[in-house]
């Protein structure tokens, strides 16, 4: 597999997920990735952005255009150093929310892309990478 | 201060959704609704979302509480032009927008306002979901 492509963005406030998921849209359109397909990636980049935003305080959103043989995919990063998630079992539930959204943005997201990878420490922070291929 | 318009048409307020919204864009969309609704007497909403390219969770909700909103103030509301991946991506995210009534495109949506007005008699409004 070889990374064509990497960067980062800050995720600070609300116009830098709006900013994020704009850069979402142009990346999965490079990589070639069909209508639904960039709409799937730009709705999951938009709910994990939130997250990092409110949940973790702020943070950053690191990307990586992938190529693997033929297939090319988009590698998101969300990382932040907020207070981190005690269950993430209890997280990864459907319905589950600690805030005010409705219980959709880690499941949700989980279920718009093709690979899935959380940690998160309590006290330290939560990363969560997320991959869709063409 | 920026604000996402609201028309005027007849008994119906009409609101297009044009730009990629910010959550507060988003919720101070929610209150100038409400206030429009209340201030002309509003008896529809037709939300038309054509433009917009994704719809995530917390769009979503404001969608549906807009919706619920409006109809303890005695107006139905409508929500039109969904681009299809939209669509299926909103339904794979686990939100169907269960409540919210909705229609392929503008035209259809003020057909369904209309009609949904008639049914229901001039004042005494019977709530049909």
């Amino acid at each position: 597999m070889t990374t064509s492509s990497t960067g980062e963005l800050p995720l600070r406030n609300e116009h830098d997920i709006v900013l994020g998921r704009q850069s979402v849209r142009h990346m999965a359109q490079q990589q070639g990735f069909s209508l639904v397909d960039q709409t799937k990636m730009v709705t999951a980049a938009s709910e994990l952005a939130r997250n990092t935003v409110i949940y973790g305080g702020g943070g950053t959103l690191k990307w990586a255009m992938l190529q693997e043989g033929s297939r090319r995919g988009l590698r998101l990063t969300f990382e932040d150093h907020g207070p981190g998630i005690p269950n993430l079992e209890l997280a990864l539930t459907d319905g589950w929310s600690s805030g005010s959204g409705l219980g959709l943005g880690l499941t949700g997201s989980r279920r718009l892309v093709n690979e899935f990878e959380i940690a998160s420490t309590v006290g330290v922070g939560t990363r969560v990478i997320i991959t869709r291929w063409k | 201060m920026e604000r996402i318009p609201i028309l005027r048409m007849g008994e119906f307020l009409l609101v297009t959704i044009q730009v990629d919204m910010h959550d507060q864009l988003a919720l101070r969309l929610q209150d100038d609704l409400t206030r429009a609704i209340e201030k002309n007497g509003a008896k529809g909403v037709l939300i038309d979302i054509s433009a917009l390219e994704m719809v995530d969770s917390f769009m979503g909700r404001m969608i549906a509480d807009i919706s619920g909103m409006a109809r303890i103030l005695d107006a139905q509301t409508v929500l039109v032009g969904m681009q299809p991946a939209v669509a299926i991506t909103l339904v794979e995210l686990g939100l169907s927008l269960p409540g919210v009534a909705t229609a392929l495109n503008v035209e259809r949506g003020m057909t369904w306002l209309r009609r949904t007005l008639n049914a229901s008699g001039d004042d005494d409004h019977i709530i049909n979901r």
